[in-house]
């Protein structure tokens, strides 16, 4: 079993547990991922590190509540204990000093580019970081990846916080200005990371993303996450996260990653009125 | 009873669940022999002096000997017989395909029917599980068994070579044992039964293996896993799951660490595909993420378990093995409508256990032989719809022997699909030999191990299984971890 040291809610639905797992603590690289099973009925979930304390022995993962496994993982606290947590899985991010780099991140995958963010700029490159958020209750860690930044921009969709629009419009900006961007590492939703790979395609600048198909085992055994790139079928979990968005065949991503919609729905139905239940609530 | 006669030449038949029953639920297909049927089984083994069987047994079982044992409904004594020689009776009972080994070479088979020894050796393992005091296989650890069959639980009586220099009593040796299918499963348990200290770690959140994640529930019970790996950990085993060797801690931080030795049971659990267009659509699973999903992750059960799958009305799957037929079966109970075999060459050449292939025709699985995929065509929302395949003919042998399949021109024509399993088989994960300095591979991602030993060209490393072998039978991965767990030991003895 694997203990919860600490929970935070960054946002109403994007959550923070800190879990005890020393043995994966003492490897984890930025760019990797575990995989986590609540229960013994759980499902089997890819999550990114955030963060690792090899002294404490404990690993960071940031979530969102999506379908059930995340809704139910949202439920845990500190003190509750994971069934199952395996990593750290997958390549870690390619870290090496190449001038400057855009690190574009949009919604709670910021906590996810904080570690990429860090170790590029501990290998001594200038980070200039573009986050985006659909409105202002969604932002967090601004301080926290503008420690780690030279220099932040900020969106909202909605423009109730920092600049209007999406993290496309300044990512074009900045590579029209600034010449000296070599290399761009776009972590978000899937159609984020497909827009800042056309954005940054005509100027040439290698853009690495870190896809999120579905998975179960996470070790390259069963091949549910293949992906195209360059043409040729990958494995995220063995051969990623980590790709050249300018290869990824994007449609045929968001089309596996659709591939049990009538499944999770059917499954959070279920859950959510169980939940109505637990909490006394009553059905309208 | 019927009139005896001297031998009976046929072998009493074990009871199935019926097969338009089980194509509609997950339950064992095979019921198993009751007391009366494995006595009367028992007694037609002749007890030859040639005793064939034995070398014909990868695991070298004493097979007359507890066949004898069952005869004298002595079971305990047919339980230490068997558990002497195999940790994991009751899944080799159900998976072993003894008509190409033991079963094979029986005396018997000259004039009739062999004597049903997977049948017998199965029955031995679901004896002793319901056994009302055996604590053996219910994990309750040394000491706690009453039947004569209690020294089976110790490492002692099985320590040939206590004394001798090296001897473990002083200070037990270490040894790392990665993966807990067959093999490694086999390795642990033979190497705490010589007195070793062993730990045993696995990637996944269960212990077993292919075991678990591959064969499906009708054809061996997860119950049955589990309460064999309780057996092994009763052994002192200390498993450690969720452990992907490699990632976590590579081969030679294991060596560095403190183990004196590494066995490689990693297994060949890499799926391939046919690399042909149109492969990448939604609902195109391989075998072993459809697998997966419905035993490991039992799906089957969803939404009670968490883990979908998508149930299909036809189903294509494309491959001859004992995998192809699991698979299909499985989809079968998923309740798809029609589900095929696809295999590129004729029935003869089927790589499949004759069983299973029987099992699967009795289902309605539908079997089309000498076709091949050509392309796999989708609707625009990217799912599956059908499959072009070419018509093949059978040409010249080829280096396997089997004769060589070949393209009919101008014969393809489309089955219309809504779920495609790819089994076409599986090589190990290049995960270990990359991580690992020293390790010798083959170009077809096999480790190099000596085929006697299990050694590889690493100090202190052995391997066995299928990740020496690519993917094989779980008894000749079970084979060679034994040879290889007596080499560790041997080894160990002369530190």
């Amino acid at each position: 079993m694997y203990r919860i040291l600490h929970r935070e809610d960054l946002t109403p639905n994007t959550h923070l547990l800190r879990i005890d797992a020393p043995a994966v603590a003492r490897k984890a690289q930025a760019g990797q991922f575990v995989i986590v099973m609540i229960d013994e009925v759980g499902e089997r979930i890819p999550l990114t590190i955030a963060d690792w304390d090899r002294a404490e022995g404990s690993i960071t993962v940031v979530f969102m509540e999506v379908g059930k496994t995340t809704q139910k993982l949202a439920t845990l606290h500190a003190g509750d204990s994971l069934h199952a947590f395996i990593g750290p899985l997958g390549k870690p991010t390619e870290i090496e000093n190449v001038g400057t780099v855009a690190c574009v991140a949009g919604g709670f995958a910021i906590a996810v580019i904080m570690p990429i963010a860090r170790a590029l700029r501990e290998a001594g490159n200038r980070i200039i970081s573009i986050m985006g958020f659909r409105n202002k209750d969604l932002v967090f860690w601004e301080d926290e990846l503008m420690a780690v930044s030279d220099e932040l921009i900020v969106t909202t969709d909605d423009g109730s916080y920092g600049r209007k629009g999406l993290v496309t419009e300044p990512l074009r900006e900045l590579l029209e200005t600034n010449k000296d961007v070599k290399r761009v590492i776009a972590i978000g939703p899937t159609v984020m990371m497909k827009f800042a790979s056309r954005t940054t395609e005509p100027f040439g600048v290698k853009t690495i993303v870190s896809l999120n198909p579905i998975m179960v085992d996470g070790t390259g055994m069963c091949g549910c996450c293949r992906v195209e790139v360059g043409g040729k079928t990958r494995f995220t979990c063995v051969d990623g996260p980590d790709f050249d968005g300018h290869l990824v065949d994007w449609d045929l991503l968001i089309t596996r990653q659709s591939i049990y919609l009538d499944e999770e729905k059917r499954t959070l139905d279920i859950w959510s009125k169980q939940q109505v239940g637990v909490t006394g609530c009553s059905i309208i | 009873m019927t009139e005896k006669i001297k031998i009976n030449l046929n072998r009493v038949s074990m009871p199935k669940q019926e097969p338009e029953v089980r194509a509609h639920n997950f339950n064992e297909v095979a019921q198993g022999y009751t007391l009366e049927m494995a006595m009367e089984e028992a007694i037609r083994c002749i007890q030859c002096k040639k005793r064939p069987c034995v070398p014909g047994c990868p695991v070298d079982i004493d097979i007359p000997g507890f066949i004898q044992a069952i005869k004298d409904g002595d079971m305990p004594e047919a339980v230490r017989i068997m558990k002497d020689k195999n940790a994991l009776p009751g899944i080799c009972g159900r998976v072993c395909p003894q008509e190409t080994q033991c079963e094979e070479v029986c005396t018997l088979a000259k004039k009739g029917a062999p004597i049903a020894i997977g049948r017998l050796e199965r029955f031995v393992a679901d004896w002793e599980r319901k056994a009302p005091d055996s604590a053996v296989s219910r994990g309750g650890g040394r000491g706690g068994f009453s039947l004569p069959t209690g020294r089976i639980n110790s490492p002692l009586p099985f320590n040939k070579s206590a004394g001798k220099k090296g001897s473990p009593e002083g200070s037990p040796r270490r040894v790392a044992v990665v993966g807990s299918g067959p093999a490694g499963l086999t390795a642990a348990a033979e190497l705490a039964k010589m007195g070793h200290q062993v730990t045993l770690f696995e990637a996944l959140h269960v212990p077993g293996g292919v075991l678990v994640y591959g064969i499906p529930e009708f054809r061996l019970p997860k119950e049955i896993v589990r309460e064999e790996v309780e057996y092994v950990k009763s052994l002192g085993v200390d498993l450690r799951l969720n452990s992907v060797i490699g990632k976590i801690e590579t081969v030679d931080e294991l060596l560095a660490e403190g183990y004196d030795a590494v066995f490689l049971g990693t297994g060949a659990g890499l799926p391939m595909f046919l690399n042909c267009p149109g492969e990448n659509l939604n609902g195109i699973y391989s075998a072993n993420e459809f697998l997966t999903r419905t035993n490991l992750m039992k799906s089957y059960l969803f939404p009670e378990y968490d883990t979908p799958i998508k149930r299909s009305k036809r189903v294509a799957v494309i491959g001859g093995g004992n995998v192809a037929m699991d698979s299909a079966r499985c989809a079968l109970r998923l309740g798809a409508e029609e589900v095929y075999i696809v295999y590129r060459r004729s029935r003869k050449e089927l790589p499949a256990r004759l069983e299973e292939v029987e099992n699967a025709e009795e289902e309605g699985i539908v079997f089309k032989f000498l076709t091949n995929p050509k392309r796999f065509i989708g609707n625009d929302q990217g799912w599956v719809t059908g499959m072009e395949c070419y018509e093949m003919e059978l040409g010249e042998p080829d280096e396997s022997g089997r004769r060589r399949p070949i393209i009919k021109t101008g014969s393809e024509f489309i089955i219309d699909v809504d779920m495609v399993i790819v089994a076409l088989g599986t090589t190990p994960n290049p995960l270990i030999p990359s991580t690992t300095d020293g390790l010798e591979t083959t170009r077809r991602g096999t480790v190099v191990a000596d085929e006697e030993t299990g050694k590889t060209v690493k100090d202190r490393v052995w391997a066995g299984g299928d990740v020496v072998t690519g993917a094989a039978t779980v008894i000749s991965a079970m084979g060679a971890a034994k040879r290889a767990a007596a080499d560790i030991d041997a080894y160990l003895r002369g530190l």
